[in-house]
């Protein structure tokens, strides 16, 4: 009894000094898993980074269902860790609660805003990095149809649905594009027999380009692609190695960089309010590595850049579609 | 909507009616012999898991296959010991079975390939390849019946073959044998078939252990055969759709096959059609995918008259008291 009196005193101790240090920062991963090979990834790789870079440690969390969300955001925060990076546009309204009764404690909240004194909200200008894809989509069919995939159906996925069909249109005029949606509830992010059937039906449309932005659901739209030989473009992280030769190109979203520099700065640099990530920044673009090199020609790459300093300069102005919930192609 | 269009539909749905045929059929057999199966869904996802994980590693599919089926085997094994060894509520045992299969794949799968609860992404040697019926491509061009053939029957895995091929033999085995009509009995009726002295609790276990192989290879199906690897809860309530169409189809095998292409043809629309015109008006695409479900409830509340179950469904099987 003793003995385990002791043992806990000196745990306490530990975990009290731990406190005193400086704050760790903690990382909060969304439905879908740290290894979606998608947007948690991308997350998870960041913070990789910087514990590398720095030799930091941070504290990490992996929400396992719906119900999680605010009692993961409480433990976290009262662990101590700060600042604390929250993933994915379905923790807002949570963290919308959260975050007041935290003041001293920094949030970064990933592609959502949440209008709160002590929280950050990063925001990626999707709707450009699909635009620059769409656009390359439509020059790589040979059949003037693209598609696109999405995962659960809201207003997140359906700007990148609508950058997407603006780009291609503005590459041809008179392309087709396809959009489906795999579902209303979360378990879209994780249904790749749906994903697969989806491409399926859209390739008997015709297309023969396919874009998925739909978390786990996206593998089997991939894999699908591969199979039934047509190209695809994957999303958030750069998905080009998955298949070689069949990903056409990766609509990048640096969840990453965004990642490690909330990391970085920690609790001195933090600035609340809301940071926007676009193509200027390189907060979104398009992947090139040696997998896809084949597949990408010159001319697509000049078209791409071209259209990439336009509408950094402002003369091509991509329609985002969370700004009023429409969409002006498609 | 012309031919083609028509054709690419059927061929979607008989990719999609696949998975829900095997496992309609396995509650077939199942509840046939008076033992209720509300668990086909972990059987399946269990199966999914094991096949996806052994295929990946041994990058053999065979392999895959009969560890799926082994491990939905034994899930039928602990439904059977819990339900007629220890006759326990048939229900409950289902309940749990699909808790503990939804937890255990993610579990296991994060320990053995550290990717988040999912296996790796399979190579095609790890995957069912569709295989083509001979004369394929020399008919394709016949008007009609051409795409028919090389279409709509050609070109799936062997395993789709395998469950269209489960449903004459599912019926032959219950309405055409000794075994058949034991089993039958056995759950309308088992005081009567021990009173002949045959065993009911080993007609009660093979009935379940052949529902295990029903959903093994269902499962299998679904991770080797539609996609190329696990991910967590894949079977995506198909098991729970395969019991409306057991219940739609009366327990019978032939209905079972309408049943389920019906369900299949209603999914594949949905995706075919995630906005569709009709008369003017713009159906969402919500819908349609929720069509499915509308139409079970539907069905299912008067439009096949009466549905009977099996009479000793649900009871386990007590010789004296």
């Amino acid at each position: 009894m003793t003995l385990m009196k002791k043992l806990l005193g000196a745990s306490a101790a530990i975990a009290l000094s731990a406190g005193a240090a400086l704050a760790e920062p903690g990382l909060i991963i969304d439905l879908g898993g740290k290894f979606d090979k998608s947007f948690n990834e991308s997350a998870y790789n960041g913070a990789q980074k910087w514990v590398e870079d720095t030799g930091g440690e941070y504290l990490e969390t992996e929400l396992q269902s719906e119900a999680q969300r605010e009692q993961t955001m409480r433990r976290m925060a009262e662990r101590g860790a700060n600042p604390i990076v929250v993933l994915g546009f379905a923790n807002a309204s949570t963290l919308e609660k959260v975050a007041p009764d935290y003041p001293e404690t920094s949030f970064a909240i990933v592609d959502m805003v949440v209008d709160q004194p002590n929280v950050q909200s990063i925001v990626f200008s999707e709707h450009e990095g699909s635009f620059l894809v769409g656009m390359m989509a439509a020059m790589a069919s040979e059949t003037g149809t693209v598609s696109f995939v999405g995962g659960m159906d809201v207003p997140l996925i359906r700007k990148f649905a609508c950058g997407y069909a603006q780009g291609a249109e503005a590459a041809n005029p008179d392309v087709k594009v396809i959009q489906n949606m795999t579902g209303t509830t979360p378990s879209a992010w994780n249904d790749p027999v749906k994903g697969a059937e989806l491409t399926k039906a859209q390739i008997a449309q015709g297309s023969d380009v396919v874009f998925a932005a739909a978390g786990g659901t996206g593998v089997g739209v991939l894999q699908a692609a591969k199979d039934e030989g047509i190209l695809s473009i994957g999303v958030d992280s750069n998905q080009n190695y998955l298949h070689p030769g069949s990903v056409l190109t990766s609509m990048t979203k640096r969840v990453d960089n965004a990642v490690y520099t909330v990391f970085e700065q920690g609790e001195e640099g933090f600035t609340p309010g809301i940071n926007v990530l676009s193509l200027e920044n390189d907060g979104v673009g398009y992947a090139m590595d040696d997998n896809n090199k084949d597949l990408v020609t010159e001319e697509m790459v000049n078209a791409l850049e071209d259209a990439k300093a336009k509408i950094v300069a402002g003369e091509i102005k991509v329609h985002d579609y969370t700004s009023d919930d429409s969409c002006p192609a498609g | 909507m012309d031919f083609n269009t028509i054709i690419q539909i059927l061929d979607s749905t008989i990719r999609l009616a696949t998975p829900l045929l095997l496992a309609c059929l396995a509650g077939l057999f199942s509840e046939r012999s008076g033992v209720f199966d509300i668990g086909l869904e972990a059987k399946m996802l269990v199966a999914a898991f094991f096949s996806a994980a052994v295929a990946a590693t041994t990058g053999s599919v065979l392999l895959g296959l009969g560890a799926g089926i082994a491990a939905s085997m034994a899930f039928a094994l602990i439904h059977g010991i819990a339900s007629i060894t220890f006759r326990g509520d048939q229900l409950i045992s289902g309940v749990a079975l699909n808790f503990l299969a939804s937890g255990m794949t993610v579990l296991i799968a994060r320990d053995w390939f550290n990717q988040g609860g999912r296996t790796p992404a399979l190579m095609d040697g790890g995957r069912f390849q569709p295989i083509d019926l001979p004369f394929a491509t020399a008919v394709a061009d016949v008007p009609v019946l051409g795409p028919i053939y090389s279409e709509l029957l050609s070109g799936h895995t062997i395993l789709v073959y395998v469950a269209f091929a489960m449903v004459p033999l599912t019926w032959y085995i219950l309405f055409r044998t000794r075994f058949g009509l034991r089993l039958r009995a056995v759950g309308e009726n088992p005081g009567a078939v021990d009173t002949a002295g045959i065993s009911v609790v080993r007609l009660r276990y093979s009935a379940v252990m052949i529902a295990g192989v029903l959903c093994g290879i269902a499962g299998a199906y679904l991770a080797t055969g539609l996609a190329a690897g696990f991910v967590k809860d894949m079977t995506a309530g198909r098991g729970f759709i395969a019991l409306a169409a057991l219940i739609f189809a009366k327990w019978r095998p032939w209905y079972a096959l309408g049943a389920c292409l019906l369900f299949g043809l209603l999914d594949a629309i949905g995706n075919r059609y995630q906005s569709i015109e009709l008369l003017g008006v713009a159906v969402p695409g919500q819908f349609m995918q929720a069509l499915p479900y509308i139409l079970t409830v539907v069905i299912l509340a008067g439009f096949v008259g009466k549905a009977i179950p099996p009479r000793a469904g649900g009871e386990a099987y007590v010789k004296e008291r």
